[in-house]
């Protein structure tokens, strides 16, 4: 079958894809975007999560059907997304990193880095809803998200250094 | 996108600068945050076919035919092979002993075992073409711990041994044994005023990295193959790869691409010659990707292991003699498991002085999973047990563990069971001072001010089952002794390449070694070095490939050290060589080119008064230093196959937690509040990092002391829970503030000092935890991991 959706702004389309092709597998294999993560494919540890029309989802549980029509933002395409949050028309261009990334490599929050990006989009979401998280929210809002190599209190110092620079901007 | 060729540039990276010392950024942090690092199953070939494993369903049978027919004839498929098909007479591999078949040979040894081989031009296609292989299995009777594998009769696991061990272990069915007799235990047990024994359980742990095992191969022109994948040692796999493929090493082109963590769970070889033997027949690139499903069949894990201790104290405290005897389940194939009975033995006493002391360790073939390296290695199983022994005897005698514990420190200078002496700082007693001394978290933090409990800050968490009724607070103390690099005589040698030259009127400097970076962030220190060392601000870090002599593994906490002193020992020689191009260009000049000590430091040649002679710009003009040197830590040797003594360990790194929980007692639920680590890190030549693995190992630790588990059907040896719903690894919620105290007493036998850092507090943090839910509960609890049936009874 046919899917089309936009990604990171910009209008795809895949061709010959199989009925039970996953999401994840069109972005990695049929539209070059790997940024998303293959760590389990069962939806447990997050590491492909993807924002479809704004929800993050685990892309692995997505069938690629499912996103015709839809919007999708990929780690790809973050830094874009963070920087036109408020903007009609996003995808004009793409800079520099959005403050979650920033914040990720300033903590030492990467390490192997093959959890990062579900956990930058899943972080980015809930600091977009929760501009000043208690270490409680965040624990919470990253619980889908598994990392097997930093003990995790880097990544909770990067999303606490990303909420204070951004309201220190504000 | 990523494609063959093309290893991910990190110098495209995160801009990094920064000396030893600072906490210098990751230079592919930048690449890992915009999804641009490629990772060995982000490989893409346009022409690629996918290839798929299939594995045994059964853990021990006769393969009595395997028919492909139906396989070969699905469309899209290009290639099914199975043993009969490998190109050579070598169809074995293994890290110590080369028993492992590529592809099952008449018989499969456990479940999961790979059988046959797959290429199709979709993974599904492959998949369900795969299904269509029939293989006619007789079933064998399993062998699963040590009573069936040793008992009379007992189905041998490899009827003929021909490896180095097979003369002397007492069973065929056992892989090595490693006897260490120092003193007389009897004797000491005499002097004892009390006795504690206990027998202690450890469960299968996985290693879980995200990253699934995966790679691309690609056929070249002449008649090699070039293979990008994730390992932990790329020179390793080469050696295992080329003879079953029939080529010479210098035709299999190994690339390190991006490794998604490895923690040991890499060092033994996957997909690299199935892929390989798929590319090498179709003539077309051949990616191979596991699923979670499929990786936890991929790799080796934890030994489980069994162990029995006794320990002997006088009244006033101090450890009188030690008896143990630690049965590791090696599962079917011996990978790692020789050395880890070397690392459980040898270790098996901790950090402390006992001079009297009995010890066996041994590992078994059985039909279970495969066992081999993981982080900690060996020496986390007698860690466990050990510490469980420290906390009985304090117990009997009334005493506080921690005291206990100091009381009875090893120190430099205190001979370890195997006779070879600790001559570089041991700051057992400090490290246990330091978790102590640290303020307790607040108690009953669940409650908020004025408002309903907080029940993410209670055990249960989001799942709301308590309020905090039934609620208790345990508190456990843990320390442990871990070996760094490789032991016993090996050879554990590393290479650096560094050129250095002017680019663009700036001086310069390229590091090319093949150490595998699995997130370590050996990257990040390899260009502090020679940062360091050659005073330029560019360093380029090269991809790790074969072209380049051999890294050793990235494993045994040894990658900093022994890597790392490759890049220092070769950046010496290169300062010696851009110095002697100084004194001939610009000798005449000064006289300081002469006769003062001489350094590089910010582009220039000073002295070590720091007058500068010229720019490094000037010097290297026209010229280039290109040097490739192997570099050694100093040896070690075997331990003797019958007394265990013998200089066996080149360093060793000591790690202490102190671990608080609250336990809820109704329901058997565990939430660990705190870990506090000390750790002796000898020189920290990245802070940052630094912090990164001692709070990954004690992660890790904290998953094994609660949740981690491979279950294996003690009946079938099938697994069980080969999924992340059902074999846990922590979640941010499951783990909690872990404050990090590190010491830097240099070791002075180590480049800069250093120390290994990356096991250590694996070791203490699984005993820690288990020892404060002990407290919290005043059960006994001898088995890892701590479920809640063992807390409640039911």
């Amino acid at each position: 079958m046919r899917v089309n959706f936009t990604v990171n702004g910009r209008p795809q389309e895949a061709d010959d894809v199989w009925e039970g092709e996953s999401l994840l597998y069109v972005l990695r294999e049929r539209m070059g975007l790997p940024g998303s993560k293959n760590a389990c494919e069962q939806g447990e540890c997050g590491s492909c999560t993807v924002r479809l029309d704004g929800v993050p989802v685990c892309a692995c549980l997505v069938a690629a059907g499912q996103a015709e029509g839809r919007d999708v933002v990929t780690v790809e395409g973050l830094a874009d997304y963070a920087k036109h949050r408020a903007d009609a028309h996003p995808g004009a261009d793409s800079a520099q990193l959005s403050p979650i990334q920033e914040a990720f490599i300033d903590a030492g929050a990467v390490q192997c880095g093959f959890c990062t990006p579900g956990l930058l989009i899943a972080a980015d979401e809930m600091l977009e809803r929760n501009p000043s998280p208690s270490d409680a929210d965040i624990r919470e809002a990253l619980s889908g998200n598994l990392c097997r190599c930093t003990g995790y209190e880097k990544i909770l110092d990067a999303v606490r250094l990303a909420a204070a620079r951004q309201s220190e901007a504000v | 996108m990523a494609t063959t060729g093309t290893p991910t540039d990190i110098t495209q990276g995160t801009p990094t600068r920064g000396g030893i010392g600072e906490s210098t950024l990751r230079p592919d942090g930048t690449l890992k945050v915009t999804g641009e690092f490629a990772y060995s199953s982000d490989m893409w070939h346009e022409d690629m076919l996918w290839g798929h494993t299939l594995r045994s369903t059964v853990a021990h049978a006769e393969i009595r035919s395997i028919d492909t027919a139906e396989a070969l004839a699905t469309p899209g498929v290009y290639a099914v092979l199975t043993h009969d098909d490998l190109p050579t007479g070598v169809k074995r591999y293994g890290l110590e002993f080369q028993d492992t078949p590529v592809l099952a040979h008449g018989k499969v040894r456990h479940h999961g075992e790979p059988v046959a081989l797959v290429a199709a031009d979709h993974p599904e296609t492959a998949r369900r073409a795969a299904a269509k292989i029939r293989i006619d299995y007789a079933e064998l009777p399993v062998v699963t711990d040590e009573a069936s594998a040793t008992a009379d009769g007992a189905p041998l696991i490899h009827e003929n041994r021909d490896d180095h061990h097979a003369g002397h272990v007492p069973h065929p069915n056992i892989v090595h044994r490693q006897p260490i007799v120092r003193g007389d235990a009897d004797a000491a047990a005499g002097r004892a005023d009390v006795i504690v024994s206990g027998e202690y359980v450890f469960g299968m742990q996985d290693q879980a990295f995200l990253g699934p095992e995966s790679g691309l191969a690609v056929p070249g022109e002449d008649g090699g193959v070039d293979l990008y994948v994730a390992t932990q040692w790329l020179h390793s796999d080469l050696r295992q790869i080329a003879p079953v493929l029939g080529l010479p090493e210098d035709k299999v082109r190994m690339t390190l691409s991006g490794v998604g963590g490895a923690f040991g769970g890499r060092e033994d070889l996957s997909m690299q010659i199935h892929a390989c033997l798929l590319a090498l027949r179709t003539g077309k690139p051949v990616k191979i990707v596991y699923n979670r499903f499929e990786s936890f069949f991929g790799h080796v894990h934890r030994h489980p292991a069994k162990l029995w201790y006794e320990h002997g104290a006088t009244k006033d405290g101090k450890l009188t003699h030690m008896k143990c005897r630690i049965v590791l389940d090696g599962g079917a194939y011996a990978s790692a498991s020789p050395a880890v009975v070397g690392n459980a033995s040898s270790l098996s006493v901790g950090p402390y002085v006992v001079d009297d002391v009995d010890i066996e360790a041994l590992a078994l073939y059985t039909n279970n999973p495969p066992c081999g390296a993981m982080r900690g290695f060996g020496a986390v199983q007698a860690c466990f047990a050990y510490e469980a022994q420290m906390d009985k005897l304090a117990a009997r005698l009334d005493m506080d563990p921690v005291e206990f514990r100091r009381l009875n420190a090893m120190e430099q200078g205190t001979l370890l069971p195997t006779g070879q002496r600790v001559d570089s700082p041991a700051p057992v007693a400090e490290l246990l001072r330091r978790v102590k001394a640290r303020p307790m978290p607040p108690e009953r933090q669940w409650l908020t001010a004025g408002e309903a409990a907080d029940v993410r800050a209670l055990p249960g968490g989001l799942s709301n089952t308590t309020h905090g009724e039934g609620v208790v607070r345990g508190v456990g103390y843990a320390v442990g002794i871990k070996n760094v690099g490789f032991s016993e005589g090996f050879d554990d040698y590393s290479t650096a390449r560094v050129r250095m030259e002017v680019v663009g009127g700036e001086p310069v400097v390229t590091v090319h070694t093949a150490m595998a970076e699995v997130g370590q962030g050996g990257v990040t220190v390899h260009a502090q070095i020679a940062r360091t060392e050659l005073g330029v601000a560019q360093v380029t870090i090269q991809p790790a490939d074969t072209r380049v002599g051999s890294a050793g593994s990235t494993s045994a906490s040894r990658q900093t050290y022994v890597t790392g002193g490759a890049v220092k020992n070769t950046c010496e020689h290169v300062r010696e060589r851009v110095l002697e191009i100084g004194r001939a260009k610009f000798g005449t000049y000064h006289p300081a080119w002469a006769t003062a000590e001489l350094l590089l430091e910010s582009g220039k040649v000073v002295t070590d008064g720091g007058e500068v002679l010229a720019d490094l710009a000037d010097v290297l003009e026209g010229e280039s230093v290109d040097l490739e040197l192997e570099w050694r830590h100093r040896p070690t040797e075997p331990f003797d196959l019958r007394t265990g003594q013998g200089d066996g360990h080149v360093q060793y790194s000591f790690a202490a937690h102190r671990a608080v929980v609250e336990v809820d007692t109704e329901l058997g639920l565990v939430k660990v509040i705190e870990l506090a680590v000390a750790q002796d890190v000898g020189k920290a030549l990245n802070p940052l990092s630094v912090l990164g693995q001692i709070q990954g190992g004690t992660t890790q630790g904290l998953g094994v002391a609660v949740m981690e588990e491979i279950i294996v059907d003690p009946k079938t040896a099938k697994v069980r829970n080969p999924s992340f719903t059902d074999y846990l690894i922590p979640t941010i919620l499951d783990t909690p503030t872990i404050p990090v105290d590190v010491l830097e007493l240099a070791d002075e036998h180590a480049p800069y000092g250093l120390r290994g850092v990356g096991e250590a507090p694996t070791l203490s943090s699984t005993p820690a935890v288990l020892a404060a839910i002990r407290d919290a509960t005043g059960l006994e609890l001898n088995r890892t991991p701590v479920r809640p049936e063992h807390l409640t009874g039911t």
